[in-house]
């Protein structure tokens, strides 16, 4: 199996390939077979992608699986895992069919939906696991289209606004990103993110259109890169286009977007921003930090005073986004372990959080907080799962959502204090919305006459909630499934990321006395 | 010696006199009623012509004192041409037919336009360039105006003859400046006089007018006021004709120009280029928003694109010709897509170019309306398509040249232009649904041309034929 990683990424599109070549028509026989097919096709995808976790060697802090051919222009198809993407690469495939399984209700374009969500995978974990810049801009700007369409084709009501905001906004940053990827291959001659790594990008200081630039090409570096990557997190203040997208977007679309798509910018955030651009990092720490911390209070506040519930989780999507972003330049080993793993339970937390949500939906067709009330009389194993997942939401210990948050917390802490006291209080907006949201939803007293013949939750329900369950409790009281993992990839990180700032304090130190 | 040069330009030879012999024997016989055997002989002789072209030339010749230049570029030139020129004359076959436009002079035009682009890639001298130019000139405008009973056309036809004239004018003032203070109209001997350091003012004045004349022809903004009006009032067919062959072949003309006579003086016109491009790409990107017409809006979109291939002319590098060579040929390839399906618009057997009509085009034709969702995606530049390579080979050429500036305004300028692409791939998947649905029949050929350049765009990212290799060769010939 030397090209596992390949295998896990295109099965998905080859599936994809094979519904729309042999699947035809649209009666309810075909509609069965694309359901099966796609949730056949992310269950292979995610049994042969255990073969990548049992053969990985976490001490190895290098690239593992590598496949390497030549392409076209002077690029490389260039595939291989570390100890921070493969988790990642898990997580997708772990969530995958869970979401074709709660999208079993779909009944408009079945087999297109289907197709939309198996490219979609092969997408993402392209961007997880792509060693050539370009190849790994492909994946990350081609998964654009099939969630442009699925907000587009399978949305809400305002579907249309929501799909051209999404599209354009990530657009937009991601060009910007793809004009520095062509600066950086233009100086280094490569296009390989392993030889970039070790590549040192100029960092002497010089003024451009009249502004002085500490840290020169480096500072402009990371600030394309981070028009990206933020927007895709998102970080405040560009996170305006998430709490539409996730509204309009069906809630397989929402659970894909909340659970993998955010990733993709903490991701770039490690594998581009600290490495390649330390100076850069260093000088926009403080900008990335405090916004991070606004995003936290701020968004926390929003998200109180939400009607939707779906916006309201996203509000609170971008907020535990805040905590990943800060822990990351907090850029020391809690910090970046910490961030890590917030990403991940955040990928099982928030996907079950908006099931959740998907859950009701489909009962009632609407997300109205207010349309909801007493629902544990009716629903006692759905409130006992959404208070599970409420719980996860807001840090309590014992769950996963507890590690992440704690661990970027004390990574803050020894970086920068104030931050990290705004943040905290954070974690206290962070319970009062959740737990307001828990209490007007699911207790009181069931007197809406619509729910009055309101059911539970079904076999097919239980079995999608199932496995984030025992992820999320598996987690917060084993974090060392994680830590063992990421722990040698993020300390090696860490330390490149300090020799090469002290590097580059000696050559300006050299420079200044000559 | 003569017939070593009359060696040289056999191909346009069989071409010119094929269809001069063509259009005597068609007068002499049943006229019109030759004109199906006439698009088919006519475009399968350009299509063996390319491919003789592509495999039989190699190394620089030169013919008639260096008037002529047969090297790598041209022949990439003039395969790409060719081949364009060949399937948008196949594709409209049915389309002019059943309208009574298929007239036996409509192919021999498409031919002799065709023997002035070659002409105009190969040239080495003013004089040739303007012959050329202007064989290519006189055969669109007759063709424009083709649907002579229709105000439009014949409006698209007189619009794009005068402001025609009026480029041809500036060109040749242009020429006739460069020649008075170089002493000659050889490329070889004004690149002579260009080296001796700073070009003088006469110069640098035949320079911008000559640009000015080229910037016309490949419609750069501010000289592409003809363009939307021309796209829109000419007969479908002709308007992918336009869109296709007619630039490939004045942008190589325009880098020919450049790197030839000028190539010592880069400073000098590539802030000229820089200013082309920019305006370019911001005007058909925000212009086209408000459109509803398909045809106007590609009109605005080859505008657009044509921004994005003069960075890499801009660059002044092998690189940026040899990246503005590939976004040409992946242009066209989309352009000949799009245009087949918008030849396929049409309702109880009329062409409809309204955008709104495309509602839920998804739903009733899923292949078809992939195969457009691929190429506006293309066309937008989005991975994994080619259309997105294209603009990085540019980009790359850009950014190596110092043109970062122009590098990142080009960002900017493609995601605003991607709003307009993202709103017929809107129309066809999210839109309400009309009673009006467009016809479902197609002509095979159609249907594999949309088929076949949409299938190209993502077979390409894998498998490229060897286009990469021609279009590094085409462009180390070029610059040196």
């Amino acid at each position: 199996m030397d090209n596992i990683l390949s295998i896990v990424t295109f099965v998905p599109a080859i599936a994809a390939l094979i519904l729309a070549v042999f699947l035809r028509g649209e009666d309810a026989a075909a509609q069965r077979n694309a359901k099966w097919g796609a949730l056949f096709a992310t269950t292979v995808t995610f049994l042969v992608s255990i073969g990548i976790y049992t053969g990985f060697d976490p001490s190895n802090t290098g690239f593992q699986f590598v496949e390497e051919a030549e392409w076209f222009m002077g690029l490389k198809y260039k595939m291989g895992v570390d100890g921070i993407s493969i988790l990642f690469v898990l997580l997708t495939t772990f969530i995958m069919p869970l979401t074709i399984l709660a999208s079993w209700n779909v009944e408009t374009r079945v087999k297109e939906y289907m197709i939309a969500f198996l490219l979609l995978e092969t997408l993402m974990l392209g961007v997880f696991m792509a060693l050539d810049l370009i190849l790994f801009y492909l994946f990350f700007e081609a998964g654009l289209i099939p969630m442009f369409l699925i907000i587009g084709i399978w949305g809400g009501k305002e579907r249309i606004y929501a799909s051209f905001k999404f599209f354009l906004y990530t657009f937009l940053g991601s060009v910007l990103m793809l004009v520095a990827m062509v600066a950086m291959y233009v100086d280094a001659g490569t296009t390989d993110i392993e030889a970039l790594m070790s590549h040192q990008f100029a960092s002497q200081s010089f003024s451009v259109l009249g502004i002085y630039v500490v840290g020169g090409m480096q500072t402009l570096m990371f600030l394309a890169f981070f028009a990206s990557f933020a927007v895709k997190m998102p970080m405040w203040p560009v996170h305006t286009w998430l709490p539409d997208a996730h509204v309009q977007a069906p809630t397989a679309g929402s659970v894909v977007l909340a659970a993998i798509l955010l990733k993709m910018g903490g991701y770039g955030f490690l594998r581009f921003s600290l490495p390649m651009f330390p100076v850069g990092a260093e000088v926009l720490t403080p900008l990335v930090l405090w916004l991070s911390a606004i995003a936290i209070v701020y968004t926390s506040l929003v998200a109180m005073v939400q009607e939707d519930m779906k916006k309201l989780i996203a509000y609170s999507s971008v907020a535990h986004m805040g905590f990943v972003t800060m822990g990351i330049f907090a850029a020391n080993q809690q910090g970046v372990d910490g961030a890590i793993f917030q990403m991940i339970s955040h990928g099982f937390i928030s996907a079950a959080l908006f099931l959740c949500v998907g859950v009701i939906y489909d009962r009632m067709h609407t997300r109205d907080i207010d349309a909801y009330g007493g629902l544990v009389n009716r629903m006692p194993a759905y409130a006992l799962v959404f208070m599970l997942f409420t719980m996860a939401n807001v840090g309590l210990p014992g769950t996963s959502g507890f590690v992440g948050e704690f661990l970027t917390l004390m990574g803050i802490f020894q970086a920068n204090t104030w931050v990290a006291a705004v943040a905290t209080s954070g974690v206290i907006f962070s319970a009062g919305y959740a737990l307001w949201l828990y209490r007007r939803v699911v207790f009181g007293d069931l007197i809406k006459e619509s729910l009055k013949s309101i059911t539970d939750m079904s076999s097919r329900e239980r079995a999608v909630f199932a496995p984030l369950i025992v992820m999320t409790i598996l987690l917060g009281v084993y974090p060392s499934l994680v830590t063992d993992i990421i722990g040698p990839a993020t300390a090696a990180l860490i330390s490149n990321y300090d020799t090469a700032l002290a590097a580059a304090e000696a050559a300006t130190q050299v420079a200044e006395t000559h | 010696m003569i017939q070593a040069d009359l060696t040289v330009i056999l191909p346009e030879i069989v071409l010119a006199v094929y269809a001069m012999a063509a259009l005597l024997g068609a007068v002499y016989t049943t006229k019109d009623g030759m004109a199906p055997l006439l698009v088919w002989a006519t475009s399968g002789l350009m299509a063996v012509l390319a491919i003789w072209i592509a495999t039989s030339g190699n190394g620089t010749n030169v013919a008639f004192n260096g008037m002529f230049v047969d090297d790598g570029f041209a022949r990439f030139s003039k395969v790409a041409i060719l081949l364009s020129a060949a399937a948008v004359l196949v594709m409209s076959q049915d389309y002019m037919n059943r309208r009574g436009l298929l007239r036996f002079e409509y192919p021999l035009l498409v031919a002799l336009a065709a023997v002035g682009m070659m002409m105009m890639v190969s040239a080495g001298d003013l004089m040739a360039l303007y012959m050329g130019l202007e064989l290519q000139s006189l055969a669109l405008y007759v063709v424009a105006a083709l649907r002579r009973d229709s105000v439009k056309s014949t409006e698209a036809g007189l619009k794009y003859f005068v402001l025609g004239a009026l480029s041809s004018g500036l060109l040749l003032y242009g020429a006739s400046l460069v020649y008075g203070f170089s002493g000659t109209t050889l490329f070889s001997g004004i690149i002579q006089t260009a080296k001796h350091g700073e070009l003088s003012v006469g110069m640098l004045f035949g320079l911008i007018f000559l640009i000015s004349g080229l910037a016309f022809k490949v419609s750069a903004v501010p000289f592409h006021m003809w363009t939307p009006d021309v796209y829109e009032g000419s007969p479908t067919p002709i308007t992918a004709f336009f869109a296709t062959a007619p630039k490939v072949a004045a942008m190589a003309l325009f880098a020919r120009l450049m790197h030839d006579a000028f190539g010592a003086a880069v400073k000098d016109w590539q802030q000229v280029i820089v200013l082309l491009s920019v305006l370019s790409m911001f005007l058909g990107a925000i212009a086209a928003i408000g459109q509803r017409d398909i045809k106007r809006l590609m009109a605005f979109s080859s505008i657009a694109h044509m921004g994005y291939a003069m960075i890499g002319l801009a660059a002044g590098t092998e690189l940026g010709i040899k990246s503005m060579l590939m976004y040409l040929a992946i242009y066209v390839t989309m352009n000949v897509g799009t245009f087949a399906f918008i030849l396929m618009m049409e309702r109880d057997g009329q062409p409809v170019t309204d955008i709104e009509a495309l509602r839920q085009y998804g739903r009733r034709e899923p292949g078809k309306a992939l195969a457009v969702l691929i190429l506006m995606f293309s066309l937008a530049g989005v991975p994994p398509m080619l259309g997105f390579f294209a603009k990085y080979g540019v980009w790359q050429a850009g950014v190596q040249a110092d043109l970062t500036g122009l590098v990142i305004a080009s960002a900017v300028a493609s995601v605003i232009g991607a709003f307009y692409y993202l709103r017929i791939v809107f129309y066809m998947y999210f839109g309400e649904e009309t009673e009006e649905a467009l016809d479902t029949h197609s002509s095979p050929i159609l249907w594999a041309a949309l088929m076949g350049s949409a299938a190209l765009m993502l077979v390409g990212v894998v498998y490229q034929f060897g286009i990469e290799g021609a279009a590094a060769a085409a462009a180390a010939t070029l610059v040196n």
